[in-house]
């Protein structure tokens, strides 16, 4: 739920104009001011004590390293800003190189420095309504020191000497929840780092895996019914579908009510385009896993099938395809009907690149041979429309194709292509005399109302 | 798309075959054939028109063969379905009357489980539409076991739907019922969904204001802390608006222990969503618990939202500056407002953020009425002109807009000196909407001003905005100098401005040359028979010979338009020539609308 700024609506400058000359915005909202200065002080380099110093001081520079700094004031604390980067620095070398520094005691002071300073909320969008397509994200202020604590944290979860056992005290529900939180950041790095440890946790916390899973869940099913706005969903996806690559066979039922009950609907999202990519490769994965799955995906497809924005159809039209590349030929077979009635309206789409979308799959050598083989079903369904556009579309290059479509039609089927050139004249004027009989059929039923309402209180005898 | 008919509508289907010699039927089978086309927008017609398939299959059939068609068919497009949820809200009569509105819940129901959202609302809507309809007994036998099943859904979509139901129920069952709703409700409160959580908290002020007072203390309390303190801050805020309900429903003495201490809690959220919602809630919340808790508390926490570290919050707060202070109880309210509220709005007005000042800008006025002449002069006069003179135009143009509460306080005359150079920049600003508004507020000026102020500074920007760039503008400047006319009299409009009006005619640029006669249009009446006659009226016959066809048709347009303002004399000697002239022009528009003028003044 975005909240509602006071920005009057401006009609008169276009968006991408304006954007233009708008500088690269920074916000944060890690800071609120405490008014005074914060003053550390400075504690002699790891490398510098011996070796049994070296666990306690690294504990000491951790619980330093949790004071937060106000970004967005340039000007104050610029030592101590200097000295917390310097020794940021400093710990994630040390967490790469050394052996022996990760005692039983270092686990929550690190989960509660990488948790003061990467936990927040998030500041509100600095353009009135953020649209990722066209506005400059709004950075994140803090980068400088919030980079190195992703760094660090990430260093600290791949390091050899790490326990998941002793850390999944700290690192647990709750932490989990909020490191989701952020994926909503509008700052692009931040949500690469996010994307980084949330995968080495999946990895490493067997036990955190479902509610991970759950939690991403709800996330996506807000992000469709609810706000439509989450800046991470590029991100979540790209970690799930690397989790649908592992999943076990047969597929829990879980798995499959997140296929077709938010993955699916996830279609309809009008900032598709953000993550269209990583979500068809998702919805590959799971067709790769179990080909059962395919007609739920298509025909959910078809459902979420754009009505109004042509882009969004050339992007379904693309998944479809890859959809197609591994389908396998009994289950083409259960979904070809809806699925070339839906490519037979592509087709004759007044929208050149839809056509031209729809129309290169008979480029497909996989496809040709799908329709090869059910030429008896899926000629009737598309002649209409191509013998219709042979004649009538404005775009010359989308006749061409479509004249190539034809032809290879004729070779499949020499004998049905013959038969419904024959008929297609007899069978418009079929159609067009439903037609004449459905408006009769709605103006009888008019009259009848007409008749009704005229009798008294609506009471009908039957 | 449509499932096949089941078994048990078969007979249906099958009297559809020799429908075409029973009146009744026929209907009937449109719907049918209908429903099963492929064309989305067919099966849409088909579902609108349910309502006149229902009155013609009669409420018995109805009942016991359409509904269950229905109920089994429901799988569609979500716009079909949300045609036939709205639909079936208002089917009640159609199935019999409230004795058989239960008939209604089945296709309901499925429909309030759909992932969709305007879908499950409306499914929602309907069913509280007809839970009015049910008598207790059935409200009990049909329509609670349904909330039940709801409440209890294995996907989300039905515990959220369910929420919105609880509270038309509650009132009208047992005692026993009662407590099982309360216990259902609390389920939802906890519910692992937080889309479950946030239907909960959004519907929890609706359901508080149905229970008895005891169980609002015991129960609700309980369950509004809880959603308050909730770890998604999406749910946190909707638990906001429920606190300000919760706190009328409650007696006073007990706001202070069961209420405040969440509320004060929100008011400080870590999450500005959170610490927006008070601030945009704030009047209610301040009705809501009453003058002393004001004093004490909601002070101190206006002040904080007015210095939040967040401008949207800032600027939710500003926006209601003005109301919270016209609410603050009268014994303390100037003092409150001198020594805790004013030093906050003196740092807004210099805040960073436009936004912020813009609200503050749209508030701040008011606050003139409330102090009185003295402390305007001296505390708030200082702030309108530092707003009034903000780099920002949409602070200034809010002040500007605002100037009549401070007109009726201290009169104008006081801000004319800083007024003058805010007007001059906004009536030249480069968003035609800024000027546009700004125009607007012109006849209100000029009337505060008076005549000589007028004349001597804001005259000249009235005339130039007629040949703005923009055509808006320039039919706003020819509405504005109408209403000038309209308060500084016709002798005024004579000296002033028709002679740079009708000077406009001979203007090179024929957007211009149109001005003119559109200017005519609106001042012919207000300046009277004898300036149209005598001025205006040659100016337009000069122009019925202009090169440009738009200039001559709309020549004929003003003469249809000043017709009336004329004698009759004048309109056969003079205007029917002319027009007569105009009806035979090459250009069709111009003999178009020379040949409406002619008729509608009956010259013809």
């Amino acid at each position: 739920l975005s909240a509602v700024t006071v920005d009057k609506v401006d009609g008169f400058s276009r968006k991408s104009v304006r954007k233009a000359k708008q500088k690269r915005s920074q916000s944060s909202s890690q800071f609120r001011s405490q008014g005074k200065p914060i003053e550390l002080t400075p504690l002699p380099l790891l490398k510098d004590v011996s070796a049994q110093e070296q666990p306690e001081l690294f504990l000491k520079k951790l619980q330093q390293c949790c004071a937060v700094f106000d970004f967005m004031d340039t000007l104050s604390d610029l030592k101590m800003k200097e000295y917390k980067r310097s020794t940021l620095n400093e710990l994630v070398d040390y967490v790469t190189v050394s052996r022996g520094y990760l005692t039983e005691q270092a686990y929550p002071e690190v989960v509660k420095m990488v948790s003061y300073n990467i936990f927040r909320t998030l500041p509100p969008s600095d353009s009135n309504e953020f649209d990722p397509e066209e506005d400059e994200p709004t950075l994140e202020a803090s980068w400088p020191h919030l980079q190195l604590v992703y760094e660090f944290f990430i260093r600290f979860l791949e390091s050899q000497e790490f326990q998941p056992s002793i850390a999944k005290k700290y690192i647990d529900q709750k932490f989990v929840l909020q490191l989701l939180e952020l994926f909503d950041s509008e700052d692009p790095r931040e949500r690469d780092y996010l994307k980084t440890v949330l995968h080495r946790i999946y990895g490493k916390f067997l036990g955190l895996r479902a509610f991970i899973r759950k939690q991403i869940n709800n996330i996506f099913l807000r992000f469709v019914y609810e706000t439509e706005h989450f800046n991470g969903v590029a991100e979540l996806l790209e970690i799930l579908g690397s989790i649908i690559n592992g999943f076990a066979l047969p597929l829990k039922a879980e798995h499959k009510q997140f296929l077709v009950k938010v993955l699916i609907p996830l279609h309809t999202v009008r900032s598709l385009s953000l993550f269209h990519a990583q979500l068809a490769y998702c919805i590959v994965q799971f067709l790769e896993k179990d080909p059962a799955l395919t007609e739920p995906v298509i025909r959910g497809l078809l459902k979420f099938w754009p009505k109004t924005c042509s882009q969004k159809e050339v992007m379904f039209l693309g998944e479809l395809e890859e959809i197609l590349d591994v389908i396998e030929p009994t289950q083409f077979v259960k979904i070809q009907e809806p699925l070339f009635r839906q490519i037979s309206k592509c087709v004759s789409s007044p929208h050149f690149q839809v056509a031209e979308r729809a129309l290169y799959y008979w480029n497909n050598e996989y496809i040709m041979s799908l329709i090869e083989e059910n030429s008896n079903v899926i000629l009737p369904i598309m002649f209409t429309s191509l013998y219709r556009i042979s004649k009538e579309h404005w775009n010359p290059a989308i006749v061409a194709l479509v004249y190539n479509v034809l032809k290879a039609f004729m070779e499949m089927n020499s004998t049905l292509f013959d038969e419904l050139t024959s008929t297609y004249k007899s069978d418009r004027q079929r159609e067009k005399k439903k037609e004449k009989e459905r408006e009769e059929l709605w103006k009888r039923l008019e009259d009848l109302e007409l008749k009704r309402s005229l009798q008294s209180d609506g009471i009908i005898p039957t | 798309n449509i499932k096949e008919i089941g078994p048990g509508v078969e007979p249906l289907a099958s009297k559809m075959a020799g429908a075409d010699s029973d009146d009744s039927l026929y209907p009937i089978a449109v719907l049918i054939d209908e429903l099963r086309n492929e064309d989305v927008q067919l099966r849409l017609n088909s579902i609108k028109k349910l309502s006149t398939i229902a009155l013609a299959l009669g409420v018995e059939r109805t009942r016991t063969e359409l509904l269950p068609f229905l109920t089994d068919t429901i799988y569609d497009e979500d716009e079909v379905l949300l045609a036939l949820a709205e639909q079936l809200g208002n089917f009640t009569m159609l199935v019999g009357g409230p004795e058989y509105v239960h008939c209604l819940l089945p296709p309901l129901e499925s429909l309030a489980t759909v992932e969709e959202t305007v879908v499950r609302d409306k499914a929602v809507e309907s069913l509280r539409k007809i839970s009015h309809e049910h008598s207790p007994v059935d409200l009990e036998v049909h329509f609670e076991p349904l909330v039940k099943r709801l409440a209890s859904g294995d996907w989300f979509t039905s515990r959220t739907s369910a929420c919105g139901l609880f509270s038309v129920c509650y009132p009208r069952v047992s005692s026993t019922v009662k407590a099982e709703i309360r216990q259902h409700f609390r389920t939802l409160c906890s519910d692992d969904t937080p889309m479950v959580r946030r239907a909960a908290a959004s519907k929890l002020g609706e359901f508080a204001k149905v229970l008895e007072l005891e169980y609002v203390k015991s129960d609700i309390i309980s369950l509004f802390t809880a959603l308050a303190s909730d770890e998604q801050d999406s749910v946190r805020l909707l638990a906001v608006e429920a606190g300000v309900s919760i706190a009328t429903l409650l007696p006073q003495e007990d706001l202070e222990a069961l209420v405040m201490p969440t509320l004060r809690q929100a008011a400080e959220d870590k999450s500005w969503r959170v610490r927006y919602m008070v601030a945009d809630k704030f009047s209610d919340l301040q009705k809501a618990v009453g003058p002393e808790i004001t004093k004490n508390d909601l002070v101190p926490a206006f002040q904080n939202l007015l210095k939040d570290c967040e401008a949207e919050v800032r600027a939710a707060a500003a926006n209601k500056v003005k109301e919270f202070c016209e609410n603050l109880p009268e014994d303390s309210r100037e003092t409150i407002i001198m020594t805790h509220i004013l030093p906050c709005v003196k740092e807004l007005v210099s805040d960073t953020n436009q936004h912020v000042k813009s609200a503050l800008a749209s508030v701040i006025m008011g606050l003139s009425t409330i102090l009185g002449k003295d402390n305007t002069i001296e505390h708030l006069l200082p702030l309108f002109l530092a707003q009034l003179k903000d780099e920002c135009p949409e602070v200034r143009l809010n002040i500007i807009s605002n100037l009549d509460c401070v007109n009726e306080v201290i009169g104008i005359r006081q801000l004319s000196q800083s007024l003058l150079p805010a007007i001059v920049e906004l009536a030249e600003d480069a968003k035609w909407r800024v000027r546009l508004a700004i125009i607007e507020y012109m006849p209100l000026l000029a009337g505060q001003l008076g005549v000589e102020f007028f004349d001597e500074k804001l005259n000249s920007l009235c005339m130039a905005w007629l040949v703005d760039h923009v055509y808006a503008i320039r039919e706003a400047a020819t509405c504005n100098l109408m209403k000038l006319v309209e308060k500084f009299g016709a002798e005024w409009a004579q000296n002033t401005i028709v002679p740079k009006v009708l000077g406009m005619a001979n203007d090179p640029n024929y957007l211009h040359r149109m001005t003119t006669l559109f200017c005519i249009n609106a001042l012919s009446e207000v300046c009277g028979q004898e300036i149209t006659t005598k001025h205006m009226l040659p100016v337009v016959f000069k122009m019925s010979n202009d090169q440009v066809a738009n200039v001559r048709f709309n020549v004929a347009k003003s003469l249809q338009k000043i017709g009336p303002v004329l004698d009759s004399n004048c309109l056969q000697t003079e205007v029917k020539p002319v027009l007569e002239k105009l009806a035979s022009d090459q250009d069709m528009d111009v003999k178009y609308f020379a040949q409406e003028a002619i008729s509608v003044l009956s010259l013809a």
